[in-house]
């Protein structure tokens, strides 16, 4: 089966008064239908530059971007107008944004708010317009959804809010869905329901997922492949069970060193020493050379290149050279 | 315990009471509003209160002082001006002048300015500057000034008031709706229309404008009394509406040589637009407590 979404070789930069940072350097990955991809690393590692590269809304003037492709459905998304672009924006790739508390328009209802994808997707009006949009309610598991959409956004809760606009990002629905931390502002129990509903919602509607996140818990609950970004490239990627158990990339290893475990009370968390790079003076060489504890004369050389270590995982790390 | 608590427990409930500022902005200016109703009605209704002619000329009755003073009549009961036409009337017709002056201009410079404002806010970048630049050269325009340069070239009317004034007037809502329009850009709900695939038009008219309605209102609010400020500081300058159209400020300055003798011709309409002035200027306070306590700064 051909995958939903392709992304090769993307380059895009961030020009700052600092010079010139690549936030994206030569990500590639692909995305299946009902698969999900996690896309996790420090904040600044390039996740949702990567994202916004996608849908081409990266932050201008100062993001550009430069090079690679961005294959939807065979389609090259780089290529395509502005006005192409905002055709495909909602209809086939959907997004949902970290902070539900903003994610709403506050001077608008629920229901103005969720019937104007409803209605620019698919030229419902009247009647037809206000039932699917109480359907779509109904769907994120919103209860009394007649009920709500004539609530305002600071009637509800963090938790319905985020459904509220799960609903809308699925209003189409689109064959790719981005979520950039939908859950980071919630709260445990709420977290938990909300990542089965977007299960749920991916397999009803057989949904391409890329997740970013940097909880690596919740990459575990939800996906099916990783990337571990640092530096504005993909360091590591494969099926979350093999990063998991053996993760090839010190930088991965360090990150899952990092989560507190329960039970596991020995001594104090590890840290990863050192600060996340200066993006606009990258070392040559490996990003992370300057933190890695394996660090060797090459590292600081040569960027180690793409190195397939098992079935599907891919590391840049000169530690895994094939002999 | 409440009666156990030492003296500081007692200080502190006190101090823990300041509902003051929070009562007064929920009390509804009714003064305010009560004074705007009447000269709106008066000005709407002027022709059909059977008042005396405003235009009527009559030298035998001029400088006829008002009601309760010696010599004064109901036939004038705000007394006569220097050509023997009625105060009362000619304030109740000036009104119509002022109200029309003062809320066709906000309108008309509140929507251009707002629409500036949207389009930088939105676009930034060098649409921003560039529009921002305009607005400041606007900004240090003096009104009266151009007021004087139209009345001089094109002769003075109501219209080229409007037009003085709104071509100076958009700027302040320009720049209060592109700060605005700033912090809007950086909360979610604008990604995430974009990402639902909504253009430039759809989130400007849907997503920022109504997000800046608040402050629009406010801001026409008190505007509208510093409009009718001006038209009478034009009127009285000569470069306003021309006479015999009754106008607050021409007939402050047809009384003003005779304040001594006459003090009734410029003192009413003066007191008319203090009048008005202040109830919008109230009205206007009590609007941006009630919407938007942080936008001290209008």
């Amino acid at each position: 089966m051909p995958p939903v979404i392709e992304v090769r070789d993307l380059h895009t930069h961030l020009v700052t008064r600092w010079g010139t940072v690549k936030a994206v350097d030569g990500v590639s990955f692909t995305v299946s239908a009902r698969e999900t991809l996690g896309l996790v690393g420090e904040s600044g590692s390039g996740k949702s530059m990567t994202c916004l590269s996608i849908v081409r809304l990266v932050p201008r003037p100062a993001a550009r971007i430069v090079g690679g492709s961005v294959l939807l459905d065979g389609e090259d998304l780089l290529t395509k107008t502005e006005q192409e672009m905002q055709r495909l924006r909602g209809r086939k790739v959907g997004m949902i944004l970290q902070d539900p508390m903003s994610s709403l328009n506050p001077v608008f209802s629920i229901g103005r708010q969720v019937r104007e994808p409803v209605s620019m997707y698919h030229g419902l009006r009247g009647r037809a317009l206000q039932e699917r949009a109480a359907g779509l309610l109904a769907s994120v598991r919103i209860p009394s959804p007649a009920e709500r959409l004539r609530a305002f956004p600071h009637q509800l809760s963090g938790g319905m809010r985020q459904r509220v606009v799960g609903a809308m990002a699925i209003a189409a629905p689109p064959r790719l869905l981005i979520a950039d931390e939908p859950t980071t502002s919630l709260d445990l129990t709420i977290q938990a329901q909300y990542l089965q509903l977007l299960e749920e919602l991916q397999e009803k509607h057989g949904l391409a997922m890329i997740f970013i996140t940097h909880n690596l818990g919740i990459v575990s609950k939800i996906c099916d492949r990783v990337a571990v970004m640092y530096a504005g490239r993909i360091v590591e990627v494969g099926p979350v069970r093999r990063i998991f158990q053996s993760p090839a990339h010190p930088y991965t290893r360090a990150l899952l060193e990092s989560i507190p475990r329960l039970g596991a009370r020995l001594g104090r968390l590890t840290a990863i020493e050192g600060q996340p790079p200066d993006l606009a003076r990258l070392p040559t060489g490996c990003a992370f050379a300057p933190r890695c504890p394996h660090v060797m004369e090459r590292c600081r050389a040569e960027a180690p290149p793409e190195i397939t270590v098992a079935q599907g995982q891919v590391t840049r790390c000169w530690l895994h050279t094939p002999a | 315990m409440p009666g156990d608590t030492p003296g500081g427990g007692l200080v502190l409930a006190e101090v823990a009471a300041p509902t003051a500022p929070a009562s007064r902005s929920r009390n509804v200016p009714y003064v305010s509003l009560g004074i705007i109703t009447v000269f709106v009605l008066l000005a709407v209704l002027a022709p059909l209160l059977g008042l005396a002619d405003p235009f009527n000329q009559s030298l035998r009755n001029r400088f006829k002082p008002p009601v309760w003073e010696e010599g004064g009549s109901w036939t004038h009961p705000l007394g006569t001006d220097r050509l023997g036409r009625d105060m009362l009337s000619r304030i109740v017709w000036g009104s119509r002048v002022s109200l029309a002056a003062g809320v066709l201009t906000v309108l008309v410079a509140s929507a251009f300015g707002a629409a500036v404002g949207l389009v930088a806010g939105y676009y930034g970048g060098q649409v921003d500057t560039a529009l921002m630049r305009m607005t400041d050269a606007t900004m240090s325009f003096p009104v009266i000034l151009l007021a004087l340069i139209l009345a001089v070239t094109v002769g003075p009317s109501f219209t080229n008031v409007v037009v003085a004034i709104a071509v100076i007037l958009w700027a302040r809502y320009a720049r209060v709706i592109r700060g605005q329009v700033l912090t809007l850009m950086h909360l979610d709900f604008i990604a995430q229309a974009r990402l639902a695939g909504a253009g430039a038009w759809r989130i400007i008219t849907r997503h920022l404008f109504p997000n800046t309605l608040n402050t629009l209102v406010v801001l026409v609010t008190l505007q509208i009394g510093y409009v009718i400020i001006v038209e009478a500081s034009l009127s009285f300058l000569g470069a306003g509406i021309p006479p015999p159209t009754p106008a607050w400020g021409s007939m402050i300055a047809e009384g003003r040589e005779f304040v001594t003798s006459a003090w009734w011709v410029s003192m009413f309409p003066g007191l008319a637009i203090l009048l008005v002035v202040l109830a919008f200027n109230l009205l206007g306070d009590w609007l941006r407590d009630t919407f938007d306590p942080k936008l001290r700064q209008l």
